[in-house]
Formats: C-alpha cells, sequence, structure tokens
C-alpha cells in the first residue's frame, strides 16, 4: 500500500512538471515569435485572443486537424516512431534537474550523467525520421543534423567534465550547492571559457539559429522532417522546443547557480532577494538563456556547414581542452578565491 | 540508491504517454485522403529522380568514429575529474597522457584533413 502511494506521489511530482513544461513550450513560440517580430520592427501576433496570446493554442488546434501524411515509400512503424524517439528523451532529462532547494523528481547520483545520455538519445530521433521518410531531401538533412549535433556533444562533454571539476559531484543538487553564493561564485565567471562553449554548443546542440543549416529551409526545405505534417510534426517541434528549454535550463544550473538569487549572502541585500522562491530565479535565468535564443535568431546569419564542423571540432574542442588543463592545475594548486 | 531511479521509469512512460496521445489524436481527429500525389516525396515539385536509398559522403562515417572515440574519453574524464582533488598530482599526470595521446590521434586526424568539409 504503502508503494502504491509512493507511486502515485511520483507520478504527480511528473505531472506537475510536464505539464507546465507544455505550457512554456506553447508559449515559447508566441514569445520567439513576438521577440523577433520586435527585433524586426513590426508586431507580432496579434490577433487571437487579446495580444495574440491564443495564438499557441489555436496553432495546436490546427495542427491537430491537419492529415498526418504518410509517404508511400516510407518505413510506416519507424516513421510514426521517430517523432516519441525525439520528445521521450527531450522530456525525460527533466527528471534530475532541480528547480528549487530539493525541488526535483528523482535526486539520482548519477545526474550529469543521466541528462548527458538523455541528450544523446535525441539524434535516434532525428536519424530515424531522416532515414523512414525514405526521401532524399530527409535523409541528407538527418545526416547532416546527426553529424552536427554528434559533434557538439563532444565540446559539450569537455564543458560538462570542467563543471565536474569544480564542483566534484555528479548530482545536480550537489552542482548548485557547490556554487552557493553571490554571483560571482556561480561557476560562469571561474569557467567563463566553458561556459561559451557550452552555450555555443548548446545552441548547435538543439540545431537553432545560426547553427540550424540541418533545417536549412532555403536549401533542403526542413532537412529531417519534410515529410512530417499535421501532429507527427508537432511532435518534432515541441521536442525541438523542450530541448531549449532543457539547454537553458542545464545552463542555468551549471553555470548560473540554479536556483540561488544574484546576491545570495552579501550583508542587507542578500536576505532580501532570498525572500523571492529560488524557483523563480530558476525560471528568471533560463528565460534569459531563452530569450537569448531568440535574440540570436534575429541578429545572426546562418553559419555553412563547413564552417560548423569547423567551429566545432577545431576551436571549441581545443578551447575546452586548454581549460581544463588550465583548471587542473587551479584545482591542484589550490589557487586563489575560485577553487 | 537504487530506487532513486524508479521516478525516472515512471518519467520515461509518461514521456512515452505524452508523445503517443497528442499523435493517436491527431491519427483519429485529422481527415485521411491520402492520393498518389501527395503521399510521394518531396522534391520541390519534380517527380522523384531515383531511389534515396543512396551512397553517402563518407566524412559522416569519420565524425561517427572520431565521436566514439571522443565520448570514450569524456567517459575515462568523468571519474577522474569527480576525485581530481583526491587523486593529486599523479592522477593529474596520468590523465595527461591518457588524453595526451589522444590528442596526437586527434592532431593527426586533423592534418591528414578528416575534419575538412570543403
Amino acid at each position: 500500500m504503502a508503494e502504491f502511494a509512493n507511486l502515485v506521489w511520483i507520478v504527480a511530482k511528473i505531472v506537475a512538471l510536464v505539464v507546465p513544461l507544455f505550457i512554456a513550450v506553447a508559449y515559447m513560440t508566441y514569445a520567439e515569435r513576438r521577440v523577433i517580430g520586435w527585433i524586426q520592427w513590426r508586431k507580432g501576433p496579434n490577433r487571437v485572443g487579446i495580444y495574440g496570446l491564443l495564438q499557441p493554442i489555436a496553432d495546436a488546434c490546427k495542427l491537430l486537424m491537419k492529415e498526418v501524411v504518410i509517404p508511400q515509400n516510407a518505413n510506416r512503424f519507424l516513421f510514426l516512431l521517430a517523432p516519441l524517439f525525439s520528445i521521450i528523451p527531450a522530456l525525460a532529462a527533466w527528471a534530475v534537474l532541480p528547480l528549487g532547494d530539493g525541488l526535483v523528481v528523482a535526486d539520482i547520483d548519477a545526474g550529469l550523467l543521466y541528462v548527458l545520455a538523455m541528450t544523446s538519445m535525441g539524434v535516434y530521433g532525428v536519424i530515424v525520421a531522416g532515414w523512414a521518410s525514405n526521401s532524399k531531401y530527409a535523409l541528407i538533412g538527418a545526416m547532416r543534423a546527426g553529424a552536427q549535433v554528434v559533434s557538439y556533444e563532444i565540446a559539450m562533454g569537455f564543458a560538462l567534465v570542467g563543471v565536474l571539476m569544480a564542483a566534484g559531484s555528479l548530482n545536480m543538487s550537489e552542482i548548485v550547492h557547490a556554487q552557493q553564493g553571490p554571483f560571482w561564485n556561480w561557476f560562469w565567471l571561474p569557467l567563463l571559457p566553458l561556459f561559451i562553449v557550452y552555450w555555443v554548443s548548446g545552441v548547435a546542440e538543439t540545431n537553432r539559429l545560426p547553427f540550424d543549416v540541418a533545417e536549412g529551409e532555403s536549401e533542403i526545405v526542413a532537412g529531417f522532417h519534410v515529410e512530417y505534417s499535421g501532429m507527427a510534426f508537432a511532435i518534432f517541434f515541441l521536442a525541438e522546443y523542450a530541448n531549449m528549454i532543457l539547454i537553458a535550463g542545464l545552463a542555468t544550473i551549471l553555470f548560473l547557480g540554479g536556483w540561488y538569487s544574484p546576491f545570495h549572502g552579501i550583508g542587507y541585500l542578500g536576505p532580501i532577494f532570498d525572500l523571492v522562491p529560488g524557483t523563480l530565479w530558476f525560471c528568471l535565468k533560463a528565460g534569459f538563456f531563452l530569450f537569448g535564443y531568440f535574440w540570436f535568431r534575429g541578429t545572426f546569419p546562418r553559419y555553412r556547414y563547413d564552417q560548423i564542423m569547423r567551429l566545432g571540432w577545431k576551436v571549441l574542442i581545443p578551447v575546452t581542452v586548454v581549460w581544463l588543463v588550465v583548471e587542473s592545475v587551479f584545482i591542484l594548486t589550490g589557487f586563489g578565491p575560485w577553487f | 540508491m537504487l530506487e532513486s531511479y524508479l521516478p525516472i521509469l515512471v518519467f520515461l512512460v509518461i514521456a512515452g504517454f505524452a508523445g503517443l496521445a497528442p499523435l493517436v489524436a491527431g491519427l483519429v481527429l485529422a481527415p485521411r485522403r491520402p492520393d498518389e500525389n501527395k503521399l510521394s516525396p518531396y522534391e520541390c515539385g519534380f517527380e522523384a529522380f531515383e531511389d534515396s536509398r543512396m551512397k553517402f559522403d563518407v566524412r559522416y562515417y569519420l565524425v561517427a568514429i572520431l565521436f566514439i572515440i571522443f565520448d570514450l574519453e569524456i567517459a575515462f574524464l568523468f571519474p577522474w575529474a569527480v576525485v581530481l582533488d583526491q587523486v593529486g598530482l599523479f592522477g593529474f599526470v596520468a590523465m595527461a597522457i591518457f588524453v595526451g595521446i589522444l590528442l596526437i590521434g586527434f592532431l593527426y586526424e586533423w592534418k591528414k584533413g578528416a575534419l575538412e568539409w570543403e
């Protein structure tokens, strides 16, 4: 009986996480269109509902009523399974992200390893979708996206190793605890190069501009999901945006002190800012990164594919390796206030 | 310690449903009127030239191989990073030799041009 109650409690926690996440994803599409509208000196969607706030709901209803076309030569089973391969890891990675002190679904010791595993799983959705469509554009898009995601995962992994060295634990809550204190104690400052590498590879990992050649609508139309329509396409869309929020949340936890307020532990300011709930700080910081996504999309031209690969392998990876050596020297010599 | 992984198992199942439910809803609610032109692969309006099961560039294969090697390297770096302050200089030198050997391989790869995408 106690086990059953425990299970119900777990399910309740997961639903309490997934439902707001879906709403956040829906409204992120709205926010993105509004922000890009402002950047381009125009209004975004503003007709459906007050300020266009019902736009995402209208979009969802429209997609629900659209035909799911399964191309003639497609492998039907894999074609319908691929969206699930995309969405399951994008959601399940959230299990270990602490949104506040102790506010986490699964407080596992190997949290960071689990997150890395889940983000790696996402590439299966892309490859399976491109292959199962049996269309040339889809296949080329899938190969490109796969190679790009996989390349930037290396840089991301190295950046995570730096975080591990600084925090001394794989547990996500422990990593945040290790950053306790005001904002200059957070890992973004001592690990600045790794923070930049992580954020750049995070943007590349989610196939967002300026690294979105995999989708490049002008050359291979929409990449691996050209042949998808209706709800099957919507799930890819959902997974992409859930992944963006995930990367933003991870960057917050690993480099921006998770739920801590920026003035934690400073004389009079600290206690005042601690009154704001930690989860709100987490959301604000994650929102900052999400705004960064929109901003990049509004301002940067697209990289060429060879430039993307060069950046990943020849710039980001050497930078991380050098900084890991520097950081180990800091740790071994117990240098300064940083470690 | 293993029971702390139970929520993850439950989460995976729920995430599966969260993906499956809209997909099934879409298949049930939306119209289904397939015709030959609608079901043909999209090639910017032209008839499909040939089968899509074609040869692909060997560089994708190279990237995949490199990824496997470097991912293994990261797998070895993770436990080392967590206990670096305990293993001290000896641990650092040992890992430096390991990473150094891999970096020689990486440099070889670089000079050979395996990372070039014209």
